[in-house]
């Protein structure tokens, strides 16, 4: 068994589908960390990523052209980033539950509609759609180990590396990404410095739907080559518990994403060697779930510290225990009702 | 009677009436519309889809059958929204219940009447505890409930169904399925020749039990407190980690519950080919109740109406049944809107405010 996984640990052929099934993880990670930066929490990418796949499917077997079926897919994705935001931020609607609720409409609605064109509910299969193409990198190629990794990937598969990029700078370097972390940081200060928080709330929104429906039409238009009713697979939810693993930066969903990759990988490979499918399938899930505890136990201890140093310089408070700041009343009465 | 009457006399429970009212006739009149776009025989579809009850009695007994695993989650639902709580893993608890239930029914020999009892109680004490999962991850390490109970519903659907697969699988069924229970285990018929069991009754029974346990015990209303201000909850020395916790076993307990009737009431054996996610009905039926248990009964007769209709439609025409899903979304996009709900509330309050402050203005400054 170890050297079975050892064995696949080291093929190219691995690590190529390691990447693979990070991108979308990846894209929609990303969302979320833009949407949590600017405060409001985007539970919708799991419908975003539907609609977006079923939509680029349907628009490139219409126009018989992939890239038309992409813009297509992206914008469905932003439809429903701002319809969760006329209901949330227009309508005061609890974010989470228009989240559910979108999520909902979509697993339905995808279905629906593929039924109502094709008459065939699982799979989309009588449609001619288009899949976007895979690039072969010149000079990569040729390199012995990592050329058979990194080239020959498709084209979302080298976006979602460059969207880690631009996210990253975008949040860090730019006006508009530290108007967004100042708005989710506290939007009265915000307010008062003169920026419209619903304004950037929108914004990022708009952004994480561009990055589901990058992430969707992978899905149905790379990844595979079909639409199936319910092909994001809980990807949306993932992103979200990533999003924590990820701390919030771009450069840290990269970890958290491949966590989710690398399990989806070496799932298949498992499934080889007779592992119950079943056990396998529930791997990424459960990984990233132990990821997301573990991440938020150490945030936590580390918030807990700075409070305890902080209380300390006072002199009183409740450092002499020895035990984290946490146990204190006053921040367990806070840590239950916030969350995170 | 007596609430029913404050109820009626109370403006913002009517306030919240209507709107409710509101968003449920609205479905009815989206799920129409889109009706007439797809289909090609949209009188007879729409016709189909609101009537069905009426126009077979099989279809009249489907719907009181289809209430019962709506109850049972809505009921669960009812409790964590009551807390304020967002956690979806009464999903797992229902479809782990069931897998116990299956185990319990198929391997052990147990007279009737306590083959199904023991099978609820094991169900709903596994159910308990799974429910009480992301509430402790919660509490430990203020890790968001919804997000976690989502992944653990996959990791458990899973586990579930590897369970069936490995250790309880008919081999001779081409389909998934368990080998058949025992008919020691199975429900007593409510109607000779329908499927109406039993468990209708036993939700009747817990819809009384947790409406009581809610309004009218210690506990349910430490977790409504909880629910209302939780750090006045805590600073009035209320448990408060210990009534979340057990708030969230509660409603794994009925998750639990449902998934072991379900089993024990309809089927001869295991044969759910995926997971039915009666949770999120249950979304729907507690946020249309108001996540008051007591009205728990009537939002699951509309829900499973709407079920109904969808079903019998889609099988005797072109539209497929998931535009129910659909509906469903609406529905809960139009209620958890609050400032539809508020905006009657503010109105009133606003005149109220008025009247009263140009009345004493002279006086008692």
């Amino acid at each position: 068994m170890i050297d079975f996984i050892a064995g696949v640990l080291t093929s190219a052929n691995y690590w190529f589908i390691v990447l693979r099934s990070t991108a979308p993880i990846l894209l929609v990670t990303l969302g979320a960390v833009i949407t949590e930066q600017a405060g409001i929490k985007n539970m919708a990418l799991e419908g975003s990523m539907l609609w977006a796949a079923l939509t680029g499917v349907i628009a490139s077997a219409a126009t018989g052209n992939a890239w038309i079926g992409l813009a297509a897919g992206i914008g469905a994705s932003v439809l429903v980033a701002l319809v969760l935001g006329f209901f949330a931020l227009k309508l005061d609607a609890n974010a989470v539950l228009c989240g559910v609720a979108l999520n909902l409409v979509a697993t339905g609605g995808t279905v629906f509609v593929l039924f109502s064109l094709t008459g065939d509910k699982g799979i989309s299969s009588s449609l001619p759609s288009k899949v976007l193409p895979s690039l072969t990198i010149p000079l990569v190629k040729d390199i012995p180990w990592i050329g058979k990794v990194v080239s020959g990937q498709n084209i979302i598969v080298y976006i979602s590396a460059l969207a880690v990029v631009v996210i990253d700078l975008v949040l860090r370097r730019f006006t508009i990404g530290r108007r967004i972390r100042a708005t989710g940081e506290n939007i009265e200060a915000a307010r008062a410095a003169g920026i419209d928080p619903i304004r950037i709330k929108f914004l990022a929104l708009i952004v994480s739907g561009i990055l589901a429906g990058f992430a969707g039409c992978f899905l149905s238009m790379g990844y595979t080559s079909n639409f199936t009713s319910g092909i994001a697979a809980g990807r949306g939810y993932v992103a979200n518990a990533a999003q924590v693993v990820a701390g919030g930066t771009a450069v840290g969903s990269i970890f958290a994403a491949m966590l989710f990759g690398l399990m989806d990988a070496m799932a298949t490979f498992l499934q080889n060697v007779g592992m119950p499918p079943e056990l396998i399938q529930a791997l990424p899930y459960a990984v990233t779930i132990l990821g997301f505890v573990v991440v938020t136990f150490i945030r936590d201890r580390r918030e807990a510290e700075r409070k305890r140093r902080l209380f300390s310089g006072n002199g009183s408070g409740g450092s002499g225990t020895g035990i984290s700041h946490a146990r204190t009343p006053r921040s367990k009465a806070q840590g239950l009702t916030h969350g995170m | 009677m007596n609430t029913i009457k404050r109820f009626f006399t109370d403006r913002d429970s009517l306030a919240s009436l209507l709107v409710t009212v509101f968003a449920g006739l609205f479905s009815l009149l989206a799920g129409i519309v889109l009706i007439f776009i797809v289909s090609k025989n949209p009188i007879q579809s729409t016709r189909n889809f609101l009537l069905a009850p009426f126009l077979r009695s099989y279809n009249f007994y489907y719907l009181l059958i289809v209430m019962v695993p709506i109850t049972f989650t809505g009921l669960a639902l009812c409790i964590i929204y009551q807390l304020r709580y967002m956690s979806m893993i009464v999903d797992a608890s229902f479809y782990t219940g069931a897998v116990v239930a299956t185990a319990i029914g198929t391997q052990l020999n147990l007279p009737p009447g306590i083959h199904p009892a023991v099978a609820m109680l094991a169900a709903g004490a596994v159910g308990g505890l799974i429910g009480l999962l992301p509430a402790i991850l919660r509490i430990k390490w203020r890790a968001n409930e919804l997000v976690s109970s989502l992944m653990l519903n996959y990791v458990f659907y899973f586990f579930g169904s590897f369970i069936i697969l490995y250790f309880l699988r008919d081999r001779s069924q081409t389909i998934l399925s368990s080998v058949p229970f025992k008919e020691s285990f199975r429900l007593p018929r409510l109607v000779e020749n329908t499927q109406l069991h039993a468990g209708f009754i036993i939700a009747a029974v817990f819809v009384v039990l947790v409406s009581l346990f809610l309004f009218r015990t210690r506990w349910g209303y430490e977790i409504r407190l909880t629910g209302a201000n939780q750090k006045f909850a805590y600073y009035a020395g209320l448990p408060v980690t210990s009534i979340i916790l057990y708030a969230h076993f509660i409603s794994g307990f009925l998750g639990g519950v449902g998934g072991a009737v379900e089993m024990a009431g309809l089927y001869r054996a295991f044969i759910w080919q995926m997971n039915p996610s009666y949770a999120w009905d249950g979304v729907i039926v507690a946020m249309l109740a108001r996540k008051n248990p007591r009205f728990v009964p009537i939002s699951a007769l509309f829900f499973a109406y709407l079920r109904v209709g969808a079903d019998f439609m889609s099988r005797r025409g072109d539209v497929a049944f998931e535009f129910i899903t659909l509906l469903q979304g609406l529905i809960i996009l139009i209620l958890a809107s609050d400032r539809i709900v508020n905006y009657f509330k503010e109105r009133r309050l606003k005149r109220q405010v008025l009247s009263r402050t140009g009345a004493s203005e002279g006086g008692s400054r």
